[in-house]
């Protein structure tokens, strides 16, 4: 009952920040100067003013901005997110649903990179605190927070050419799922994935100590239980509580390093179609794929807090 | 000896012979106790004898020192610093000056030291001058943030009340987005440029100074000499600077330590993007750009890696260095152990 | 056979600042049923004996020699996995703070059945039914609906008998207690020692209660060791050492509790702080502390003695002994403190007593 109230009434509290995501979304772009239309008629010097006009009253650009922005919400709640107006024919939506799994099979590939690679590190490192090891991990890690993600996806590249003489870059596919895409997959996924498996790694490493220091861990081990229940046990599920207040942040390094890696990598996503937009000024593009991010990002905070009170039992009742 | 039962009572343990008498030994209590020193004075001292730290900040110092004095610079046509370390003019393509042997993508030589790029221009000279953007940009832009977030959480943390709720609400919406896709929207607005970049980078980051220091403020608002201070009649916004705001600048100062980084490469992922300077600018992300085709001409061709070595290298350096004083700031303050979390951003 | 002999134990702490003796040369026993207290102020190696029963040291502390022997077996020369098998099992610990002992993420009844099953080898629902019983007797009310509780839903009181409970699921044969009602408030504290009390001579469990409250020791233990700075300073049978304290300490300890009719005009603490065990008081480690201390405390390191005779203490579990150098005759001055029991008749005098 207790988890099920806190779920419902956080369910609601997204509601009006998703509203704002559209605003802003909304509002950002439209200060843009100029519009759809002007980009249209420099592409196509042919389009007299008359055309230009009806153009820009068949797509609302002549309405207020509050009208406009009623309009578009409303066409993307009903799931239309207008036309793509420098490719003739194509719908955003086409673009969307094309692209979207490209890009969410990019990332989870990159989210399960990090949690395999920092849970293990990270209790390593801090069950071994000051070893040598603690040290190795904790200096991988702060080089993975580091390095930036375009470049470390060019050094992967420029090593597995120069050494292996392998070239990861996309040929023309089979289909995503098919094994070939997952050998493609390796080389984005790490690059992806390496900022958020590093600082994974750290917050798992100073949470973890930092339980370890507690009472109950002691206790645990009073109880004579061995030290594998204590760690595995006792210790993980609280150090997790902590990680878990930074996936929705770890997801957003990942979207974010979707955006560069998938032009490091050629990976027909997303991230590429947006940079794409901007250079192109595709305002619907721009729109719907900044809006797509920042619904994703709420979401994640949602589950993340749903998942942070399933741990916890001390915060449902809060 | 028989025992009684009853009440018990001690007479004649008379204590103040032990606090009038002379000491017996030269021993004395608490002969290890470090004293009261500084807060401040204390962080400096760890910080100081922090070696990574130390490494960190000798890398950050020698690069700014290094990319400030590459190349001289020009504020409004008037010359402040004339000094010119670069061996080479970094726009310069050697090959159209007359005696000059070099091509394009040289290898590492001796006057060439990290090779020549497409156009025959001096890779060390460009990555020497390559700096200045993102560094510098890095800088300004965790000044502008840390401030504006600390007003702004200092007032939605002081008022609270609805004031809070809106205020945090808009906190809320800007970290709905990750850092680098609203300052991509902000380019694609603004256009490329120096402060095109400043404001990209500024708009989504102060809102994590601004949800840090309001969480500061709460608790440090529940310490009694607050509640004095108010009781005393201070005013609003003396009873904000002088009393909660320096209790609550600790963590900020680890967050904006952790932060310059983060801008750095995300300043140099804008460059590597093609979006925040013309083409041929001699900044570390965007000369990544210009050489990416490089690594893409498939299998037989050779590989010039220096061009994709160096300007990377620089920047992993520079933010490797960073996040070294990062942490070292972070374990001399003392801080929470994880407030490298900031928004999600260009990394 | 004692159930606990233990002999010589010194442990030390590597610190930043030195190397700290936390417990020095340290020896007693612990009979079967019997409930042994040890006082003293914070910091004297009370806790640091309780976890070397346990041998649970950690970095940066280790145990540096000595022997521990648990029903004639020297605990510090078995297994870590024979160890395990003791822990929670025939030796038990209470903590001193119940809230962070119990782990916040885990039911009450879950973290006492883990115990249960480890242990003895129980399935989920023998243990189940063992934990809401143990509960049930500990004085949780509803114990089979709490069970399912988590321990932040629980009182204060609730969770340290929860604790209490966890430490008697296995039928120990020793209990140590680590300061178990220091948290609660005296009305609850009086409820759960008593309660402690009478679990332990339903279950014959030895205890040895750790404290720095004497009105704790009076009223559950048989016999006291009074602690200082890693050290024993004075063994007795817990009414001797109330009636007739030999050791300057313990003097001060018992006038330092204040009482309802008090007839002093102050309470007589005793001046300053234990000291820094990284920088110990050379001779008699209490003499900066001592009215009664003279030139030779500085000098001589004072040990156990029987008070009556002079001699060392022999170790029998009965006797009482104090670690001044008056028994020993290297003082001129004497300790000058009376006892008086219901401020009138029999006055006792150690000094005179000492022929």
């Amino acid at each position: 009952m207790g988890l099920r109230r806190f779920i419902v009434k956080r369910v609601l509290l997204t509601i009006p920040i998703l509203f704002g995501v559209s605003i802003v979304t909304f509002g950002m772009v439209h200060l843009t100067p100029g519009d759809p239309i002007d980009v249209l008629v420099s592409f196509n010097p042919d389009v007299g003013p008359a055309e230009e006009a009806a153009l820009r009253e068949r797509y609302g650009y002549d309405l207020p901005v509050w009208e406009q922005y009623l309009r578009w919400i409303g066409n993307v709640l009903q799931g239309d997110l207008g036309p793509v107006i420098t490719r003739s024919g194509v719908s955003v939506n086409d673009v969307i649903m094309s692209r979207l799994p490209e890009t969410i099979v990019l990332g989870l590939f990159g989210w399960v990179f990090a949690l395999v690679i920092a849970i293990p590190t990270g209790i390593y490192a801090a069950v071994n605190k000051d070893d040598l090891g603690d040290h190795v991990s904790r200096f991988v890690a702060l080089s993975g927070i580091s390095i930036p993600n375009f470049w470390l996806g060019l050094m992967l590249i420029l090593f597995g050419a120069l050494v292996f003489n392998i070239w990861p870059v996309l040929p023309p596919r089979k289909g995503l799922l098919s094994l070939d895409t997952l050998w493609f997959l390796v080389m984005p996924g790490i690059t992806i994935g390496t900022a958020s498996a590093s600082t994974l790694m750290r917050i798992m490493r100073s949470s973890m100590a930092e339980e370890l220091n507690k009472e109950y861990v002691t206790a645990a081990r009073a109880k004579g239980l061995p030290e594998r229940t204590v760690i595995l046990k006792h210790v993980l599920r609280n150090s997790l509580i902590s990680v878990t207040t930074v996936a929705a942040f770890l997801t957003a390094n990942i979207v974010a390093g979707s955006v560069v890696v998938e032009v490091v990598f050629s990976w027909p996503g997303l991230g590429r179609e947006f940079v794409q937009a901007i250079t192109s000024r595709e305002v619907n593009l721009i729109l719907a794929i900044t809006l797509f991010t920042g619904v994703a990002l709420v979401l994640a905070n949602l589950l993340a807090d749903i998942v942070y009170a399933m741990l916890d039992p001390r915060i449902r009742y809060d | 000896m028989s025992t009684q039962r009853g009440r018990i009572q001690i007479s004649g343990f008379d204590t103040e012979q032990v606090t009038e008498r002379e000491p017996l030994s030269d021993w004395t209590a608490g002969g290890t106790g470090g004293g009261t020193e500084g807060r401040w004075h204390r962080a400096w001292r760890q910080f100081k004898s922090n070696r990574t730290a130390m490494i960190g900040l000798s890398v950050v110092a020698i690069m700014v020192v290094l990319t400030t004095f590459a190349r001289p610079v020009e504020i409004a046509g008037i010359t402040v610093q004339p000094i010119s370390l670069a061996p080479f003019e970094p726009q310069k393509s050697l090959f159209l000056e007359p005696g000059s042997n070099a091509g394009a993508y040289d290898p590492p030589s001796l006057t060439h030291p990290m090779g020549t790029d497409a156009s025959g221009r001096d890779m060390f000279s460009r990555v020497m001058v390559g700096g200045r953007a993102s560094i510098s940009i890095g800088f300004v832009v965790v000044f502008i943030t840390a401030g504006f977030g600390l007003v702004y959480g200092a007032v939605a943390g002081y008022y609270g009340g609805w004031v809070d709720e809106v205020m945090m609400r808009i906190v809320d919406t800007v970290f709905a987005f990750p850092a680098l896709v609203l300052a991509l929207v902000i380019i694609a607005i603004l256009g490329g440029g120096y402060w095109q970049l400043v404001a990209a980078f500024a708009f989504p980051g102060w809102a994590g100074y601004a949800r840090l220091i309001r969480g500061e403020i709460l608790s440090v608002k529940q310490n009694q000499y607050v509640t004095a201070a108010q009781a005393l009649g201070a005013r609003d916004r003396s009873v904000i600077f002088r009393h909660i705001v320096p209790n609550a600048i600790a963590p900020l100062i680890v967050q904006a330590s952790l932060s310059i980084g983060t801008v750095v490469i995300g300043v140099a992922a804008l460059g590597f993007l093609g979006l925040g300077f013309p083409p041929g600018t001699p900044e570390w992300g965007t000369m990544l750009d210009a050489t990416r085709e490089t690594l893409i001409q498939g299998p037989g061709g050779s590989i010039p890696w220096w061009a994709t070595v160096f300007p990377g290298g620089a920047i992993f350096i520079f933010v490797m260095a960073m996040n070294m004083i990062g942490d070292g700031v972070n374990d001399a303050l003392d801080a929470q152990s994880n407030v490298d979390v900031e928004q999600g951003g260009g990394n | 056979m004692a159930l606990v002999e233990i002999n010589d134990l010194t442990v030390n702490f590597y610190t930043e600042e030195g190397v700290v003796r936390a417990v020095d040369d340290l020896s007693y026993t612990i009979e079967r049923g019997e409930k042994f207290g040890v006082v003293g102020e914070s910091g004297a190696g009370k806790s640091v004996t309780a976890m070397s029963l346990m041998r649970l040291i950690e970095d940066p502390g280790q145990i540096e020699s000595g022997e521990i022997l648990f029903k004639g077996e020297d605990l510090l020369e078995m297994s870590e996995e024979r160890v395990r098998s003791i822990r929670g099992n025939e030796i038990a610990m209470i903590f001193q703070d119940a809230q962070t002992a119990l782990n916040p993420v885990y039911t009450v009844g879950e973290q006492i059945s883990e115990v249960i099953r480890h242990h003895l080898d129980y399935g989920e629902r023998e243990a189940k039914e063992r934990t809401i019983r143990l509960l049930d007797e500990v004085g949780i009310p509803e114990a089979e609906a709490r069970y399912s509780d988590y321990p932040h839903e629980f009182s204060g009181g609730m969770q340290q008998r929860a604790v209490i409970a966890m430490a008697l699921s296995c039928d120990p044969d020793l209990l140590i207690a680590d300061e178990p009602t220091t948290a609660l408030d005296v009305t609850i504290e009086a409820k759960i020692l008593d309660q402690l009390e009478d679990l332990a001579d339903e279950f014959d469990t030895s205890i040895q209660l750790i404290t720095h409250d004497l009105g704790v020791i009076a009223q559950v233990c048989d016999r006291v060791m009074v602690m200082y700075g890693g050290r024993p300073v004075e063994k007795a049978p817990v009414e001797e050492l109330y009636y007739d304290p030999k050791h300057p300490y313990s003097v001060g300890l018992m006038s330092s509790i204040p009482r309802i009719g008090d007839t002093r005009e102050r309470l007589q603490t005793i001046p300053g702080t234990m000291p820094d065990l990284v920088d110990v008081p050379t001779g008699c480690s209490f003499h900066p502390r001592c009215p009664y201390a003279e030139e030779a405390c500085t000098r001589k390191d004072p040990v156990l003695v029987d008070p009556e005779t002079g001699h060392e203490a022999s170790g029998d579990p009965g006797e009482h002994a104090a670690a001044c150098l008056e028994y020993t005759g290297d003082l001129t001055g004497g300790l000058d403190y009376t006892v008086e029991v219901d401020g009138e008749d029999p006055q006792i005098t150690p000094g005179d007593q000492r022929e």
